[in-house]
């Protein structure tokens, strides 16, 4: 019932601001801002993003959006090929307008001020987006609404590259940053833990999530990670 | 001894480094320094015409307790430390906005350094560079861009190649005192 009530509170609270300031400064617990902060940097062979880029192949002049934040990899990456980079720190707009709060991602009006903030742009903007494992952390409402404008923004026949780390319930997950190498190979850097969404990453759920898209794929990794590629 | 040299060395060590002043190069003398100290108070009704400092290869600046509305056109460097809204055209110079700098501006330089805030599109002919901590919003043309770590970026980034400077098919006349060499055909041509 206190859980209830706490929700309600919080739910309350978020339509009072749906279009004003954030939630949450930003600076709540368990998040590090990426790729800011240096962590532990692997590398690792990536099938999605050879699968990704693949789909590119001799063409120049695309659009495509990383939103992973801007870093001098990705922009050296993806300029060096002759397309124009596009950067969305989406993680960070999440976490300013949401912080840990679970209720507020099922609310409309801050569902919209979140979308406004971070993915405005015209309908059929970009060839390809880099979502990285920015959808991982979202709870279902929040989650479809993003899916839907995604699809919105991609080109027909454009790609979505997402990762996902968990198809087991977690409390915390960690933080990751990808930085392209080459064409085949990803750095991977991690930065500390965040709250796990409550919805679970299995193929199934996947596909659902992506339902509206012509064709979803998956590379599942021996580290259990869930690369997709999704194509409009 | 020059008491100029000696005036500027006597001031240098009280004057802070961010004024509340637009700053001539420094190789300006003092007296002319101290005309043109000025407040935004009277900065907002000078005309455009006295923003535009003549080349003398140091770089004006624009202190952190400034605001300035409107268009900056500058023919030598500028740091911006303060809050600047309009445009801002350095087309053969270097931008650097300072940590405490907030420009929502449309930039064009041959240069930029962000440390701060940016919002507004940027063309730097030859680089730019976003520092970490700096936030910058708005779609970059550029021909090389640097970004740090940490820094903040949304928006655009379109490469274009700079094109290399072609040289004067004809030489340009010289002053006397430093006579260039003449290109051999270009100078049998003037004989005949």
């Amino acid at each position: 019932m206190a859980l209830l009530s706490e929700r309600l509170k919080s739910f309350l609270r978020g339509s009072r601001s749906s279009a004003g300031p954030p939630a949450n400064g930003g600076n709540a617990p368990g998040f590090a801002s990426r790729p800011g902060q240096a962590g532990v940097l692997d590398t690792r062979p990536s099938r999605g993003l050879d699968q990704f880029f693949g789909s590119f192949r001799d063409q120049t002049g695309l659009s495509i959006l990383d939103l992973g934040g801007a870093c001098q990899e990705n922009i050296n990456f993806i300029t060096s090929l002759g397309h124009k980079f596009y950067s969305e720190d989406f993680l960070r707009i999440f976490q300013e307008t949401f912080g840990e709060d679970i209720a507020d991602q099922a609310n409309p009006g801050r569902i919209d001020y979140f979308l406004r903030r971070s993915l405005e742009y015209p309908d059929e903007q970009f060839d390809g987006v880099l979502a990285w494992d920015a959808l991982e952390y979202m709870e279902p409402a929040l989650l479809a609404a993003t899916a839907d404008r995604l699809l919105r923004i991609l080109k027909p026949k454009g790609y979505l590259l997402a990762i996902f780390h968990s198809a087991e319930r977690k409390q915390t997950v960690p933080c990751y940053s990808f930085r392209i190498q080459d064409p085949r190979t990803l750095q991977v850097g991690r930065h500390g833990q965040r709250t796990a969404s409550q919805q679970l990453f299995n193929n199934r759920s996947l596909e659902k999530l992506f339902r509206k898209f012509d064709s979803v794929k998956f590379f599942l990794t021996r580290d259990n990670l869930r690369e997709v590629i999704v194509r409009k | 001894m020059n008491v100029w040299n000696k005036q500027r060395r006597e001031e240098e060590p009280s004057r802070p480094l961010n004024t509340n002043t637009i700053r001539p190069a420094p190789s300006a003398p003092p007296v002319e320094a101290k005309k043109e100290a000025t407040t935004l108070s009277s900065m907002s009704s000078m005309p455009v015409g006295r923003m535009e400092p003549e080349s003398r290869g140091g770089s004006a600046t624009i202190g952190k307790a400034v605001k300035i509305a409107g268009q900056i056109f500058s023919r030598e460097d500028l740091y911006v430390d303060g809050d600047v809204e309009g445009t801002i055209e350095l087309m053969d110079h270097k931008l650097t906005v300072g940590p405490n700098g907030k420009v929502h501006a449309g930039v064009k330089a041959r240069e930029v350094v962000a440390l701060g805030a940016i919002q507004g599109n940027v063309e730097a002919s030859e680089r730019i560079e976003i520092r970490k901590d700096a936030k910058l919003v708005g779609d970059i043309k550029t021909a090389r861009i640097v970004i740090e770590d940490g820094a903040y970026f949304k928006g655009s980034i379109d490469i274009v190649k700079s094109e290399p400077k072609v040289a004067p098919s004809q030489p340009r006349p010289q002053p006397a005192a430093a006579p260039a060499p003449v290109p051999v055909a270009a100078a049998a041509d003037a004989k005949r």
